[in-house]
């Protein structure tokens, strides 16, 4: 590569960085803006205040904010766990045996994932509240399987696919059951996958707003992005818009720890993996 | 260490195309067996199946005189070298080679004793701590064959274990497979689809052709009395020359003049029409360089030579000839089962590498008429195979491994008694998958 073209590639980065990143970088600074200086119109802060941190923490906020966060965790770690250990058995098995009907599932996970949630979520509304699963952990987590479940098959059949079968054949001549095979052999190769797929899942899940916002009514197991809809200012005349933008960093921290956690993590199984020698 | 028996496999697959068929095949105690054929022809299907990675449709597999078609692999307690190793990459190459028997729940002393014996076999010792993806592809070979010696397994079961290497490596990794399986004396079977491997491995070798065995005997039976034109042409590289021939009594006539008979073989052909001839290369020689008492043994003939290829130690000259039709097919398809593609008919003769025969040029060959076989061209039987010949070849290749098989028991003894003296320097390893 000539110098010129470097210099190319550099300049259109970090036009691409600039583009991606401004409006994360607009939301933190607002999220230190003082109510006064929400709409001034200039990207840095006059004087960075926390108030908006304390609200959401200490303040108005926090009642409807710190139980929301707990829910957020606790369902979307949930239904990303069930999704990922039911995806991971369902894919070996596709990847791997040839059942009939094999066809028909995997058409049917795409159309799950394509279907509109919008369009289901009115009789889920009306039969939750009739069995009595309306505004319970259960009750989102479920859904949410529904959306994580068809993407994580997908995803971890094409790692499972990525497997050489000799790998498995190998430790079953060597003496293992197909359980000891699939678990001593088969997982730790697919590891790479099951990370990203618990990403990808858990990603789904947390920013799901119309679940959220539909299937809950008090902080028993509302989520975050719905309490963030559901935030007021101080009084009626004055927008909650810091609260939220503060809100907003606070949640995004999780989810790029994540992927800076199990980025590593990811690139360290496909560069050691070699799978194919 | 057990015999393995086949008896009648049969594999069909689901659109019912029979991919081995109607297959008895004996491997007997310690004998190092090739499973040998053109791609296609069902030999890693059959490999597969005495592992067990792969159903029987009928027959029976009996290894150590007990009938395993309903068992696991994992109670077969054989161990197979896949064609890329199947090593576990998140496993260093000691575990890898410690896996099977990690499975079996062994203490880990007696594992690190067991493991570090193969690696000394396999001169892997500095490379135990590391992992496959950092090791070149005979390093990589070679754990997969630790990983196989390892425990005593009752056989040794190799799938194309050379195909990935290069040319070098591979002459090498031959010889090196050769001298385990003799120290080890360990029943073998071994699927290549590379015939200098089957001749210098085998102790005897099985030819498969789409399913069905074609002839099963010693290297040297096969190459000198194979049973029809399927594998006269497959074993032996370069390959046989068939030449169209009229027969007339004990005469043969033939692009390349005449070629007379013996009685045996005369009597064996009378009566026929249109032939083939099957004349292996090294029956060919300059006819200026051959001695005068050999002389009279052949027939000498005159023709173009159309290329010639010298090697060094030796020479190799192209003579086009012209065929019927009939036979022209009938090479051609023979050559397309045999993975090759023959776009002309001429004859590879093996010259002496100082013949001064020039490309262009029309030469005098001899032709040593004492081997040629005869073949019948709509069959492909040889109809001069000699079976007593043949079988005596056999029996004494047999005889040399059982000796061999002999030997390297008494020496395996001798080191766990701890009497190592005898058989050389790295006899105590040897005790790796004794009995």
């Amino acid at each position: 590569m000539s110098s010129k073209e470097r210099t190319w590639w550099i300049v259109a980065g970090v036009a691409i960085v600039i583009y991606a990143l401004f409006p994360v970088a607009w939301i933190v600074s607002l999220s230190f803006k003082a109510p006064g200086d929400l709409a001034n119109g200039q990207f840095l802060p006059t004087t960075p205040t926390d108030e908006n941190y304390s609200t959401i923490f200490t303040g108005a906020g926090a009642d409807l904010f710190l139980p929301a966060l707990r829910n957020s965790f606790g369902i979307c770690l949930i239904a990303t766990f069930i999704s990922c250990l039911l995806a991971m058995f369902a894919a070996y098995a596709i990847a791997r045996l040839d059942f009939p009907g094999k066809k028909l599932i995997l058409g049917t996970a795409l159309g799950v994932a394509i279907f509109p949630v919008i369009s289901i979520v009115t009789p889920l509304f009306n039969l939750w509240r009739n069995i009595g699963l309306y505004d319970t952990w259960p009750g989102l987590i479920i859904p949410y399987l529904s959306l994580t479940l068809p993407i994580s098959i997908w995803t971890m059949s094409a790692f499972f696919r990525e497997i050489p079968w000799e790998m498995e054949q190998a430790a079953q001549v060597d003496g293992a059951t197909t359980w000891q095979a699939f678990r001593k052999v088969i997982v730790p190769l697919a590891a790479p996958g099951v990370f990203t797929t618990a990403i990808i899942a858990f990603f789904i899940a947390w920013n799901d707003f119309v679940y959220g916002i539909s299937l809950t009514s008090t902080s028993a197991a509302r989520p975050v992005p719905a309490a963030l809809g559901l935030f007021s200012g101080a009084s009626q005349f004055e927008d909650p818009t810091g609260a939220i933008a503060a809100a907003a960093v606070i949640v995004t921290i999780p989810v790029v720890a994540l992927v800076l956690l199990f980025q590593r993590r990811i690139v360290a199984g496909l560069t050691n993996g070699a799978v194919k020698g | 260490m057990a015999a393995i028996e086949m008896k009648h496999i049969v594999k069909k697959y689901g659109d019912g195309f029979p991919a081995v068929n109607d297959v008895s095949l004996d491997v007997a105690d310690g004998e190092f067996m090739i499973l040998v054929g053109p791609s296609g022809c069902g030999k890693s299907t059959l490999l597969r199946m005495v592992v067990g990675l792969e159903d029987i449709t009928s027959g029976d597999m009996v290894i150590g005189g007990v009938r395993v078609n309903d068992k696991a692999p994992r109670e077969r307690n054989l161990s197979m070298v896949f064609q890329n190793y199947a090593l576990y990459p998140h496993l260093t190459v000691f575990e890898n080679i410690a896996f099977p028997l990690r499975l079996a729940k062994m203490d880990d002393g007696e594992v690190r004793r067991r493991v570090n014996e193969a690696a000394d076999v396999l001169e892997l010792h500095e490379h135990l701590e590391r992992k496959p993806a950092n090791l070149s592809g005979g390093q990589r070979q070679r754990v997969a064959m630790g990983r196989a010696i390892v425990r005593q397994a009752e056989a040794f079961l190799f799938d194309e274990p050379l195909s990935n290497l290069d040319a070098k490596l591979r002459g090498q990794m031959r010889t090196e497979i050769s001298r385990l399986q003799r120290r080890l004396g360990i029943t073998t079977v071994y699927v290549t689809h590379d015939q200098t491997e089957a001749m210098t491995l085998g102790d005897r070798v099985c030819v498969l052709r789409k399913g069905k065995i074609q002839q099963v005997a010693s290297p040297r039976e096969l190459y000198e009395q194979p049973v029809n034109l399927f594998v006269a042409g497959f074993i032996g590289s370069p390959p046989m020359n068939f030449l169209p021939a009229t027969v007339d009594g004990a005469r043969l006539t033939t692009p390349f003049g005449t070629i007379d008979l013996d009685e045996r073989r005369a009597a064996a052909v009378a009566g026929r029409d249109l032939l083939l001839v099957g004349i292996r290369p090294e029956y060919f020689e300059d006819a200026s360089l051959v001695d005068e008492a050999k002389r009279p043994l052949g027939t000498i003939f005159r023709a173009r030579v159309d290329v010639t290829e010298w090697l060094g130690d030796q020479q190799y000259a192209y003579i086009p000839y012209e065929a019927p039709d009939a036979i022209r097919t009938q090479l051609r398809d023979l050559s397309k089962e045999l993975d090759a593609e023959e776009l002309r008919t001429q004859a590879i003769v093996s010259i002496d590498s100082t013949s001064r025969i020039r490309e262009g040029r029309e030469a005098d060959f001899w032709l040593d008429t004492r081997k040629v076989h005869v073949f019948d061209p709509h069959s492909g039987d040889n109809l001069t195979r000699d079976a007593d010949a043949g079988a005596e070849l056999t029996r004494m290749a047999t005889e040399d491994r059982l000796e061999q098989v002999g030997e390297a028991r008494e020496r395996s003894a001798g080191a766990q008694t701890g009497g190592a003296q005898a058989g050389g320097a790295r006899s105590g390893s040897s005790r790796v998958g004794a009995p």
